[in-house]
């Protein structure tokens, strides 16, 4: 957590406004995103018919802070988060979207990072687990990991509590049956299963009485 | 994974004049299923063409059915109300395949173009006729167990498209609407798209070079509308189909008055059965005319030593999806 983006940089957003729900959960970091209106990114960091070529310099918007790198197009997101940036929350499980341990979420939604390149996201809202909550809080869903005991060696927990995260504001962990399903791209070795679903769906069932 | 270049592009006009400049290079999408081949060095390209902001989207009815954009993602696509209400078997096909975060990354036209699992292509250690053409089928003789029964030749044994959608889309008498780079369009029914293997499994479609997809439209039709997908897998979910069946039917007082059958997971390519739609044209819609169907839709089966339990899978998965669409 000394990484955290939001401590070094406070109220340190260089652009545009957010209307990522992220950012409403996420209640410490609400103030940062009274920020100019949200203009098309991408056409200003990387232009069209523009080619990239060999070690080119990248902006990435990862949690509510604008970073930049030096890497080649072939870099994943995932690689560019863990080796580029040092967030290391972010898991290589698979690197073939195979197994979710990779799971962040850009522009609000579930993806694998392994699966992606760096210069494909620029201009969007990255959201790693590092940036779920702010400072040293947790996130709803990281409590309730903990209290129902919800992992066993860890690696496939933060892949876990993002794609968890975003199961849960999708709407679709609203019965055992259906969080079981929509979270099936994410694989527990260890078979923590039962633990993981009782702490989705207990987040589910309190985001549905609030 | 080779280095690359990469070119993002907003219009078709200019992707293609990128692929015609340099015709090795390749579209990218959801990017889901290239990377994963790039990384193991399966396919290599010089070039990464960007299409996702080409203004390719959108979800709208026309008069020749329902229109999705190539650029449209699964998830999108698979919850958007209409898809659920007037083809559920789309709805369906797409929200059974992959995973919550791969239908989010996915586009329909890739989806369209994804490649084999077949375990030999996979691994460039293995001769295949299809990533290598001439090379040889370890398959024939290997190991064939979730391996196709339909359409086989002796070069080639795999599922050319291994997923769900095309196969609700080929039920359903989906078109693709593809462009080509002097900007002139052209529709191709999906059942014309993809291309059995015969001696020459590496042609999978008929896509010419540079030419994109650009949409997807499916007619309207009350069997469109009361059709659905049933998906067997090795585990319950986030797998590929062993055997699938999108179906669709309308019933008029007990008797079927059209009909419409694909299977998944048992066809080299998404396999239409007309054999099915004759006997349940005009048939009452019962267990024994489902079983007859189902028995036809199978007669032109090949299975090899591993794979034979695919027909009776298969027929008893048709037999359940046209149940359940019979009873309202």
């Amino acid at each position: 957590m000394e990484d955290n983006p939001f401590d070094k940089h406070p109220g340190g957003r260089p652009e545009d406004g957010s209307r990522r729900s992220f950012m409403k959960q996420a209640g410490g970091i609400v103030g940062l995103a009274l920020a100019p209106p949200f203009m098309a990114q991408a056409e200003r960091l990387t232009a069209f018919s523009k080619t990239v070529a060999g070690v080119s310099t990248m902006q990435l918007k990862v949690n509510g802070t604008v970073r930049t790198i030096q890497a080649e197009p072939r870099v994943t997101l995932l690689d560019a988060l863990r080796e580029h940036l040092h967030l290391t929350g972010t898991k290589k499980g698979c690197d073939h979207g195979q197994c979710g341990a990779c799971t962040v979420h850009v522009n609000g939604r579930r993806i694998v990072s392994c699966l992606t390149l760096s210069v494909m996201n620029q201009g969007k809202d990255i959201t790693t687990i590092e940036g779920l909550a702010p400072g040293n809080q947790l996130h709803p869903l990281q409590v309730a990991f903990i209290q129902h005991d919800a992992f066993q060696c860890g690696y496939c927990t933060s892949g876990q509590i993002m794609s968890g995260v975003a199961c849960v504001r999708e709407g679709h962990a609203t019965t055992d049956h259906q969080a079981r399903e929509w979270m099936s791209g994410n694989i527990c070795r260890c078979g923590a299963y039962p633990n993981i679903l009782a702490a989705v769906r207990e987040v589910a069932g309190q985001s549905t009485k609030g | 994974m080779n280095n690359f270049t990469y070119t993002p592009t907003n219009s078709a006009k200019e992707a293609t004049r990128l692929r015609r400049e340099t015709p090795a290079a390749t579209y990218v999408a959801g990017a889901t299923t290239l990377l994963d081949m790039m990384k193991v060095n399966l396919v290599e390209y010089p070039q990464l063409i960007d299409i996702n902001e080409l203004p390719l989207r959108g979800i709208e009815q026309t008069r020749e059915g329902l229109r999705i954009g190539a650029m449209e993602r699964m998830s999108d696509v698979g919850e958007h109300p209409v898809v659920v209400q007037q083809y559920p078997a789309v709805s369906e096909s797409l929200l059974l395949a992959a995973s919550a975060q791969l239908r989010n990354m996915a586009s329909i036209g890739g989806n369209l173009l994804q490649r084999t699992r077949c375990g030999y292509f996979r691994d460039g250690a293995f001769p295949c006729n299809k990533r290598v053409p001439g090379s040889g089928c370890p398959a024939q003789q290997g190991d064939h167990h979730g391996l196709a029964i339909l359409g086989t030749s002796t070069a080639c044994l795999a599922q050319t498209y291994p997923g769900d959608l095309s196969v609700a889309l080929a039920a359903l008498d989906a078109v693709i609407t593809l462009e080509n780079a002097k900007g002139k369009q052209r529709r191709v029914p999906v059942t014309s798209f993809y291309l059995l293997p015969g001696q020459t499994p590496d042609r999978e479609n008929i896509l010419e070079p540079g030419e994109l997809i650009v949409a997807v439209t499916i007619p309207a039709a009350p069997h469109a509308q009361r059709s659905t997908y049933l998906k067997v897998r090795e585990r319950t979910s986030y797998a590929y189909a062993l055997a699938s069946a999108a179906v669709g039917l309308e019933v008029q007082g007990g008797t079927i008055r059209s009909a419409r059958v694909a299977l998944g997971g048992v066809g080299t390519i998404p396999w239409r059965s007309p054999e099915a739609e004759k006997i349940l044209t005009g048939a009452p819609a019962t267990d024994d005319t489902f079983r007859v169907a189902a028995a036809a839709a199978l007669r032109g089966a090949q299975p090899r030593e591993h794979n034979g339990y695919k027909v009776a899978l298969a027929q008893n998965t048709l037999v359940r999806a046209l149940q359940k669409v019979a009873t309202p």
